[in-house]
């Protein structure tokens, strides 16, 4: 079930976040005025150092943080099994199996295992790892894991998946596959993804859109738009229009960096 | 196809490092029974020798023949005071698992609860049960009852505190994926929060099997055998105050011997449960 993508401009919006700020403890500003809009099939990356909010405005979006002021609005509303999110831990169940973790989302709406089970296994299949449902996590390398994750985001055939630094702890060679790999699972099942990074390389290679943000206090300051059209393959990381963008979320990113300091 | 025409398999390469620790883990596997063991006979030895050597009196220190033989011949009167002592300590672990369990996971679910009850459970547990037991004796008819109460307030501790902290453990992302899924609060006890804390109640659970045997024998001592039937420790007892030192050391012998049994049997409840999954059970490679 390939879907198509629509291009940039003319795709249904998914969740729309206007002037939202987070302050902690009072004075410390997370995030100021923070306004974005994800359309369906967008591949957002949230660019920026560290302490620039965009942890921050994933935790929002996930509803595991309220705005201190500004709204987040899902368009139709938010409906159970809507939103999928990787951490940058593999974030397993270690006591329960790789098929029963997938289940997770399933089971906690009270779903059986059996009523889900074919939903389970062609995510486990997508993910390349359907001869492992019946093991444990610690059985599986980290690049693994991970994709076990990924398969339990994406389980629930969600609008919206978010997704926290989730190749920051993997080696490079393994990032790289896996980095490939997402984008064949996106062509595939056409989700919109919101992903968070301080790579600069990585947010090209993946995403359509890049939001760059700067630190103290958390903001965004500019948005790139990477039009090379999906799917996008190995020798896209080598070619000329990769680097001249990589060349221009640098420069954004260096001017994140010299607004913060 | 004939037996001939099968390639012989490749001899396994195994180099010097890997035979060297190949031998030591042989060597490892068979010191860890045979060196206990060994010890073991040759005290019993020393003590046979000393005891026939300096002639010491049986009514001062027995031999381990004569402790033997009163095993032996003492074992109509032993074997039902085990009975007696066994079921006691049963009975006090298992309403400590009940409570204790019960008691965590009230105090997980209410902060209330914890703020208002943890400092008793802490009093209960720091007072020394020598000193609970004359009062057990004196406000509850039932020798049994006050015996039971006795082994369970030391018992009940380590799985109540255990079992809080494991409850306590679960994963902090794990926990905002069930706050996503809108997990209800009995799905995240019981698919997250209880998991969690099963290698800690475990834990527990191997102290408490041993503090129930204490409190057993504390509470025999203190309480007697008015309606809790002569257990092992009312035995030792007793068999002090007649110099029957040869039924002492049986019955002594004994009490260990059912404290060693529970440890094993926790131990293996404890790797059947966790084998699977959890560090503490998995054996680690090289």
């Amino acid at each position: 079930m390939t879907r198509q993508t629509a291009p940039l401009g003319s795709r249904a919006p998914v969740l729309a976040m206007s002037h939202i700020e987070k302050t902690f403890n009072g004075d410390v500003v997370a995030l100021k005025d923070m306004n974005l809009s994800v359309n369906d099939g967008d591949f957002i990356s949230l660019l920026g150092p560290s302490g620039c909010g965009k942890s921050t405005a994933l935790r929002l979006i996930a509803g595991l943080l309220q705005p201190t002021s500004g709204t987040i609005r899902w368009a139709g509303g938010q409906a159970a099994g809507d939103l999928g999110i990787v951490f940058q831990e593999p974030t397993l169940m270690p006591w329960a199996t790789v098929a029963q973790n997938v289940w997770l989302p399933f089971r906690l709406r009270g779903q059986s295992y059996n009523s889900v089970r074919d939903d389970i296994l062609e995510a486990l299949r997508l993910v390349g790892l359907e001869k492992f449902q019946n093991a444990y996590p610690r059985e599986l390398s980290g690049g693994m894991k991970m994709r076990v994750s990924i398969a339990r985001a994406m389980v629930t055939k969600p609008r919206l998946i978010l997704m926290d630094e989730p190749f920051a702890a993997l080696d490079e060679i393994t990032r790289f596959k896996l980095n490939n790999d997402l984008l064949k699972l996106k062509e595939k099942i056409g989700c919109t993804v919101i992903f968070v990074t301080h790579s600069v390389f990585e947010s090209v290679f993946l995403s359509d859109r890049i939001v760059v943000m700067a630190a103290r206090p958390g903001r965004v300051i500019r948005e790139l738009h990477v039009d090379t059209p999906y799917p996008r393959a190995e020798a896209f990381r080598t070619s000329a229009e990769y680097t001249a963008h990589t060349r221009e979320a640098s420069a954004a990113l260096h001017q994140a960096m010299e607004l913060a300091a | 196809m004939s037996l001939a025409e099968r390639s012989a398999p490749p001899a396994p390469v195994v180099d010097a490092e890997e035979a060297a620790r190949a031998r030591s883990a042989r060597i490892n596997r068979i010191a860890k029974w045979t060196l206990p063991s060994l010890v073991l006979v040759l005290s019993v030895l020393a003590w046979h020798l000393y005891v026939t050597i300096a002639e010491v009196p049986h009514y001062i220190l027995p031999g381990p023949v004569k402790v033997a033989q009163s095993v032996v011949e003492d074992w109509a009167v032993l074997w039902p005071a085990m009975l007696v002592t066994g079921r006691l300590t049963l009975l006090a672990l298992l309403m400590a698992i009940l409570g204790g369990v019960a008691l965590a996971v009230a105090f997980t679910q209410s902060k209330w609860a914890e703020m208002s009850f943890f400092p008793y459970a802490v009093i209960l547990q720091v007072t020394p049960v020598i000193a609970i037991a004359p009062l057990l004796q004196i406000y509850v008819e039932s020798a049994f009852v006050a015996a039971l109460l006795c082994a369970w307030i030391v018992a009940f501790f380590p799985i109540l505190s255990n079992t809080t902290i494991g409850l306590k453990s679960a994963d902090h992302n794990l926990q905002d994926l069930f706050t996503i899924y809108g997990a209800t609060r009995w799905q995240r006890l019981r698919y997250l929060a209880a998991p969690s804390a099963l290698p800690f109640f475990l834990g527990g659970l191997k102290i408490a099997g041993g503090l129930a045997l204490i409190g057993a024998v504390v509470a025999e001592f203190v309480i007697g055998r008015a309606g809790t039937g002569l257990g092992l420790a009312s035995t030792l007892l007793e068999a002090s105050y007649r110099f029957n030192f040869g039924r002492l050391y049986a019955a002594l012998i004994l009490i260990s011997v059912m404290g060693v049994l529970i440890f094993a049997v926790m131990s293996i409840i404890s790797h059947l449960s966790l084998r699977k999954w959890h560090e503490s059970a998995l054996k680690r490679e090289g």
